[in-house]
């Protein structure tokens, strides 16, 4: 009942246009998750700093932003940015522009969470430390903060790098060619769904799945 | 940029009933994948630390493998792949009824079991380990203790993270849109292609999440300390 030829006769379109994006679509599950992560943390990052600041006028809107995007589906984020960026830019961006933006947007509000716990599990006597050292608050934060609340992170921001992979199979949504819009196209002309999603479910399964082992094994070493 | 806002897009013509179909859509596929989501936590969560190790090889299985594979591609698989092996009676009859809407409520809710599974198993590992052994001395058989000991003092543990997972079901039941059940997301889409006023129908779709989640939020705050039990909850107020 199970027929794997599916699988067999569509496997470089699904992996390598799919997975890695490399083919006629612009697409690809990995060149959309891997600038998302990075650059979605390293907004987390600036907004993790701002939450905490003692000015209302930076820690305010930053915490705003946080529960602004914690409160509302992904779904509609990318539906947010798919329609505001054109009339505002006046020009049509792709989908792959739309996908980036909105991931980075939306996942900076969990990564800022990460980042904000993580800072705060560093005790305070490090920073009155650095400080009578005679560092600036910035070079506290660079050079004696950040490096130890990175440490504490780990497991929490690889838990949110998994999430962001997943989530990425909603830039299917706007037609971006993605794993799962790759295994949509095949489908429309094969019609053998059950093959093609469960095999989709096993690839993204191996991809998370190896990212947490790697990821505990990180940690025993870390701690 | 100038852009001219007409807000009463959303009351004119059809529009205010849809948002409100879409939210009474969106509460009853949640509502529902909840239940299931519980019951399929609860079980799964005791069973992965029963001292019986096949037991805990089924329940480990399941919650790995279903909560790390996307939400959207269960949606799929339980809408366009799971029916058609299905005799056909049952199949005529899913689809007379609203397929999309099972196919989705059981995709969320299996997704969320596996992933509210993990929560209430770290509630059950948080409680020493002595008041298992105490149970068992008692004379109560190991499935006594956990039905009346151990899972609900767990509960009472994890309402705070069962409370934010919750809030996700609710917000991932927006993922159904993609298998057309007309939930919110997808009646604030179908305003914005009706009206072609896309700032409006999002703004107000937006606001309703908005609204939903602070509000589960104020009360399970209340629930927390209602349920808190004094002296085991690390950060209670």
């Amino acid at each position: 009942m199970l027929d794997l030829s599916v699988i067999v006769n569509n496997f470089t379109f699904l992996v390598v246009q799919g997975l890695l994006g490399l083919g006629g679509f612009t697409g690809g599950t990995l060149r959309l998750a891997i600038p998302a992560i990075a650059l979605g943390f390293v907004l987390g990052i600036f907004i993790g700093i701002a939450r905490l600041a003692r000015a209302w006028w930076i820690s305010l809107p930053a915490t705003l932003y946080v529960e602004f995007f914690r409160g509302v589906p992904l779904v509609m984020v990318i539906f947010w940015i798919w329609f505001i960026i054109p009339q505002l830019l006046r020009l049509p961006i792709p989908e792959y522009g739309v996908a980036l933006t909105a991931f980075v947007v939306f996942e900076a509000a969990y990564f800022g969470e990460i980042v904000r716990a993580g800072i705060q599990s560093v005790p305070r006597g490090q920073v009155e430390a650095a400080t009578a050292l005679g560092l600036t608050a910035v070079q506290s934060m660079r050079f004696v903060v950040l490096p130890q609340a990175v440490r504490n992170m780990v497991p929490s921001l690889v838990t949110q790098m998994i999430v962001l992979f997943k989530d990425t199979s909603l830039a299917s949504i706007i037609g971006y060619v993605d794993l799962t819009k790759a295994a949509q196209i095949v489908n429309n002309r094969e019609i053998r769904p059950f093959e093609l999603y469960l095999f989709i479910a096993v690839v993204y399964f191996a991809f998370t799945y190896s990212m947490s082992r790697i990821a505990s094994r990180f940690e025993r070493r870390l701690a | 940029m100038r852009y001219e806002f007409r807000w009463e897009v959303l009351w004119s013509g059809q529009s205010g009933a849809w948002l409100l179909q879409g939210l009474l859509t969106t509460l009853a596929i949640s509502s529902l994948a909840w239940l299931l989501a519980a019951g399929l936590g609860i079980l799964s969560g005791a069973l992965r630390t029963v001292p019986w190790k096949p037991l805990r090889a089924v329940a480990t299985f399941y919650v790995e493998f279903f909560r790390n594979v996307p939400l959207l591609v269960w949606m799929f698989f339980w809408y366009f792949g799971v029916p058609p092996l299905l005799p056909q009676v049952a199949r005529e009859w899913l689809f007379d009824h609203g397929a999309e809407f099972w196919a989705g409520m059981f995709a969320l809710g299996v997704y969320h079991g596996a992933r509210m599974s993990e929560v209430i198993r770290s509630g059950i590992q948080s409680i020493p380990k002595t008041q298992f052994e105490a149970a068992v001395a008692m004379g109560l058989t190991t499935f006594q203790a956990y039905r009346l000991v151990i899972v609900p003092i767990a509960l009472r543990l994890i309402v705070p993270p069962a409370t934010s997972e919750s809030l996700n079901l609710l917000k991932n039941s927006s993922v159904a849109l993609t298998i057309s059940v007309a939930e919110l997301t997808f009646q604030t889409r179908q305003i914005e292609t009706y009206t072609a006023r896309a700032i409006e129908a999002l703004t107000a779709g937006t606001v309703v999440y908005l609204a939903l989640c602070v509000g589960i939020a104020t009360i399970m705050a209340r629930v927390e300390r209602r349920f808190a039990i004094p002296g085991l909850i690390a950060r209670g107020g």
